[in-house]
């Protein structure tokens, strides 16, 4: 990005000689330039920059499928090829979005059929997608290479089977945490046997069975098959089969993995594995006896990330002694019942850590097996941490204050304390001070979340000293509307910011109404905002779509501006009003 | 919030984290407003020797500033302004962070707050009280000495009207929607997943434990709920955990309550009733067709039919079991949403069917 701003002002001093270049030559130089943000800078320097920029990209990012409409996408990009969308906010991943909420493909498919758009690549997030968007996709493009599906509902295995049958030049069926109903196994066998080009094919999400002769079929014909992640119906002797067939794999999700370890097929997994060298991402495990573990020894060494955050099974003794071999790691996803000791572990083997994920193993329980003591362990081993999401039974201050010292360099930095109102638990103290810690120690950060018994103060440090900071997720913390306010004042690069059960009113969410529109949406659900609150925002700023949803009759709440409401959301939108709002979705 | 609206009036908190910084917060100091510069961060690390900022605007505040090392404690703009330790009493950075870690070793946390800490919250400022009072301090909190920590207990209710009225939804943990926020696929994990035992037999059932492997340890420790039974006055108790189906949870409740209830109804009755009068109030309490029928309440506080959903989704979300006369179920909702023409027996039977084919 440096050079690419000193190349930026080079020409900028020099437009003269730049309108001598033909049109070719510049667009061969942002060729070289790939990512969303990049071309968006370089499309604003100038009217011809723009017009050719926009002409040549094929990679578009639209982070709210809301903001535009395919067919402004469409006319501005007519290069289109790849096109990543996400639909819903970020808390509908945890049941606060009603179901009908919103954010469907469907529109965005026919859009692009219907102007013979050549779409390759199609990467969804928190959408809606029904068989019919499939069927339609399917059939549309016929260079259609890559379908990623993350967090997504809405279809079953048969709209599964349209895109395996028809999309003959299918690369990549990336399908991760998605709501799939599951009719049973034949999808697999839509594609066609002369299809030979899958790199990459994960239905680890799927709960249904698989044909696992099929499987063992399009395995053997693919010799391209890079990444492979097979969910819980596909069993050990038939992981032994395929690994046999393909030790090229460089990313692996282990479905079922229980067998004797005495047996002929043990070995033979064990012989099989030795042959992947290649592999270097492992996952899964959804069904496992430990004792079995060892087999995968002997790939440890040349892992750089390992999710076991589906893997209960495998614990303790175990867990560790598979840890121990993974010096290489960079990414680890792992489930708190490897406790504190656990951490330790990891934090003297795997010293070349980027990126912790501690999930609850029991959320209902409420025992989460980690506390402030495997985070402030991790922390000192791995000083190249940048980004952690951590689930813990509680947390302290000065682990806080001895985190952020030993790692500077948090990218992302995600707490959550299972009992969300929790002051520290040595002192007692609001844990102000050690979030107040991490945003002061690490300049570059760009994601937080927040939990604990936490005051305004806390916020006043975040907007003081988190100048890099896009996403903030807040809930139950905070005293008055200060809170949000220092947050909208200081925090300039600020994107996303959701918040839920704080007490944040009218008084802070109307308090720069302007700063609504640079930032790509707002969620505030349980606070103290109130309807004629809303109202108001909504009438200032047009180019914004408030949305309310309230769990009362929709008539009383007209006439009530002083009632509050449950929840909010608003976003930036050249679309205007969405007309696929359900009944109890009011746009003001 | 009116008192507050200029900064001055704030804490000034001081956290230096990294002393050779200084001069970076000293030159962003000037370049931040003035109300930014009333509130720096600063902590001596461990080892390094403390030292005071001295801002010239605040001199007069600072001057109770002495002490650098602060946990966020303020006083309430009610109370007295309050100085854990006066300056002397500090010691250096390390020795601080070494007492720390092992105050934090051995210290239970004694004063045992609800997790929605109303009387902790209280006791923070809120800076818009602060309207009269001076500037408070930054007080100092000397963890070397536990009589301190006995300080915080919660102050003689001097805010009252803190709290606001969303805390009120500041619920325990169990009940809360949307909490912790994870993903619906990770929700049921501990209970949902298995270690299969060494010989694959499809028969075994996800939570039960093979004597002969290994013990495999699973997240989930013993899981007790309680149970009680209609004209039963005391109840019981049932691990979950140790059980893998509904009909060993039926012949469970069978047992722990035949005694008790045979024992009632000869009190009552008198007489002593015969064994297949015992059995018959037993059975079928799953599928309706009983004297008893077995329901259980949630997660979310529903009453629920046992025998709906996969047992292994049972556990996870069943918070305590109970026996109820099957002609008081029948009056009551169930919290199904079908409507219709069956009897409540139909609809039993019909769930209890579908529960076997699962």
């Amino acid at each position: 990005m440096v050079s690419l701003c000193s190349f930026i002002s080079y020409y900028w001093e020099e437009e003269k000689r730049m309108n001598y270049f033909p049109d070719e030559v510049l667009e061969h130089v942002f060729d070289f330039v790939t990512s969303s943000r990049d071309r968006n800078a370089l499309s604003q320097v100038c009217k011809s920059w723009y017009r050719i920029e926009s002409s040549s990209r094929q990679k578009v990012f639209i982070g709210n499928c809301y903001a535009i409409s395919p067919e402004r996408v469409i006319e501005r990009f007519p290069a289109l090829k790849s096109i990543a969308l996400k639909g819903k906010p970020h808390f509908a991943d945890f049941n606060l979005v009603p179901h009908e909420w919103g954010g469907f493909v469907y529109p965005w498919i026919e859009a692009f059929a219907r102007n013979r758009v050549g779409l390759e690549e199609l990467r969804l997030k928190r959408m809606v997608v029904s068989d019919d968007s499939l069927e339609l996709l399917s059939r549309s493009f016929a260079n259609f290479k890559s379908l990623v599906l993350v967090s997504c509902e809405g279809f079953t295995t048969d709209g599964l089977a349209a895109i395996a049958a028809n999309c003959r030049c299918l690369r990549e069926l990336d399908l991760q945490e998605n709501e799939v109903e599951d009719h049973r196994g034949h999808w697999l066998s839509c594609f066609h046997d002369s299809h030979t080009s899958l790199v990459s094919l994960n239905f680890a999400c799927l709960k249904g069975d698989i044909n696992l002769g099929v499987l063992e079929r399009l395995v053997a014909r693919s010799p391209n098959l890079r990444s492979l992640r097979l969910n819980r119906a596909v069993p050990f002797d038939t992981l032994q089969k395929i690994l046999m067939q393909s030790p090229n794999l460089v990313d692996l999700g282990v479905g079922s993995y229980v067998h004797d370890p005495d047996s002929e097929t043990y070995d033979k997994l064990v012989t099989a594995i030795e042959k992947c060298k290649s592999v270097r991402s492992l996952s899964g495990f959804l069904d496992v006896a430990p004792h079995c573990l060892p087999a995968f020894h002997s790939i440890c060494p040349n892992l750089t990330s390992l999710n076991l955050s589906y893997a209960p099974g495998i614990q303790g003794g175990e867990l560790t002694k598979l840890i121990r071999h993974c010096r290489k790691l960079q990414r680890l996803w792992i489930l708190d019942c490897i406790g504190d000791k656990g951490l330790e572990v990891v934090a003297s083997t795997c010293k070349d850590l980027q990126e912790l994920r501690v999930f609850p193993s029991d959320p209902y329980i409420g025992h989460a097996a980690v506390t402030e003591e495997g985070l402030v362990a991790i922390s000192s081993g791995c000083p190249k941490l940048h980004s952690i999401l951590y689930f813990c039974q509680q947390m302290t201050n000065a682990a806080l204050i001895t985190v952020a010292k030993n790692c500077p360099n948090f990218i992302r930095f995600r707490l959550c304390i299972l009992d969300p109102t929790k002051p520290d638990a040595v002192t007692q103290q609001p844990l102000d001070e050690g979030f107040g810690a991490i945003v002061h120690s690490c300049r570059g950060l760009r994601r937080l979340s927040l939990t604990g018994l936490l005051t305004d103060q806390v916020f006043l440090y975040i907007g003081m000293y988190a100048e890099q900071l896009e996403m903030l997720s807040i809930a139950f913390a905070g005293d008055s509307d200060k809170g949000m306010q220092y947050v909208l004042n200081g925090c300039k690069r600020l994107r996303k910011l959701e918040i839920r059960d704080s007490p944040f009113g009218n008084g802070a969410l109307l308090m720069d109404v302007g700063k609504y529109e640079a930032m790509r949406s707002l969620w505030m659900s349980s606070c103290e905002v109130t309807l004629g609150g809303c109202k108001t925002l909504a009438k200032k700023m047009p180019r914004l779509n408030v949305e309310i949803m309230n769990e009362n009759e929709q008539t009383d709440f007209i006439f009530d501006d002083a009632q509050k409401v449950d929840k909010m959301y608003l976003y930036r939108t050249l679309a205007g009003q969405r007309k696929d709002a359900p009944d109890f979705v009011w746009t003001l | 919030m009116e008192g507050c609206s200029k900064i001055t009036e704030a804490c000034p908190q001081l956290l230096d984290l990294i002393p050779r910084e200084r001069e970076w917060l000293v030159k962003r100091a000037d370049e931040r407003s003035s109300e930014e510069k009333k509130l720096e961060l600063r902590l001596g690390p461990p080892g390094e020797e403390w030292s005071l900022r001295e801002n010239a605007k605040n001199a007069d505040d600072r001057e109770r500033d002495e002490s650098l090392l602060s946990l966020g404690y303020f006083s309430n703009g009610n109370q007295h302004t309050r100085k854990f330790s006066s300056p002397e009493n500090l010691q250096p950075g390390s020795v601080w962070f070494n007492q720390q870690l092992s105050q934090q070793a051995k210290a239970t946390p004694f004063l045992q707050f609800p997790s929605k800490t109303v009387t902790t919250r209280q006791s923070l400022p809120v800076m818009a009280k602060e309207s009269s009072q001076p500037c408070c301090t930054k007080v100092v909190v000397d963890l070397q000495q536990s009589a301190e920590k006995k300080a915080f207990s919660p102050p003689a209710p001097a805010n009252t009207a803190v709290v606001p009225s969303s805390s009120q939804k500041r619920t325990a943990p169990g009940s809360v929607v949307g909490w912790p926020p994870i993903r619906s696929s990770r929700k049921n994990l501990a209970s949902s997943s298995s270690s299969k035992p060494v010989t694959d037999s499809q028969n075994e059932s996800p939570n039960k434990k093979v004597a002969s492997e290994k013990p495999v340890e699973t997240c989930k420790k013993g899981m007790f709920v309680k149970i009680n039974m209609d004209g039963v006055p005391i109840g019981r108790k049932v691990d979950l955990t140790a059980y893998d189906s509904y009909e060993k949870l039926s012949t469970v409740v069978d047992e722990l309550f035949r005694g008790l209830l045979t024992a009632q109804r000869d009190s009552s009755a008198g007489g002593i009733m015969s064994e297949q009068e015992e059995e018959k109030a037993f059975m079928g309490v799953l599928d309706g067709s009983g004297e008893y029928t077995l329901v259980y309440e949630d997660n979310e506080g529903d009453r629920m039919l046992v025998g709906d959903v996969p047992w292994h989704m049972f556990v996870s979300m069943v918070k305590r079991l109970r026996v109820l006369k099957s002609s008081e179920v029948s009056a009551l909702s169930l919290g199904s949403s079908k409507q219709g023409k069956e009897s409540t027996d139909e609809m039993r039977r019909k769930n209890f069917a579908v529960k076997i084919l699962f």
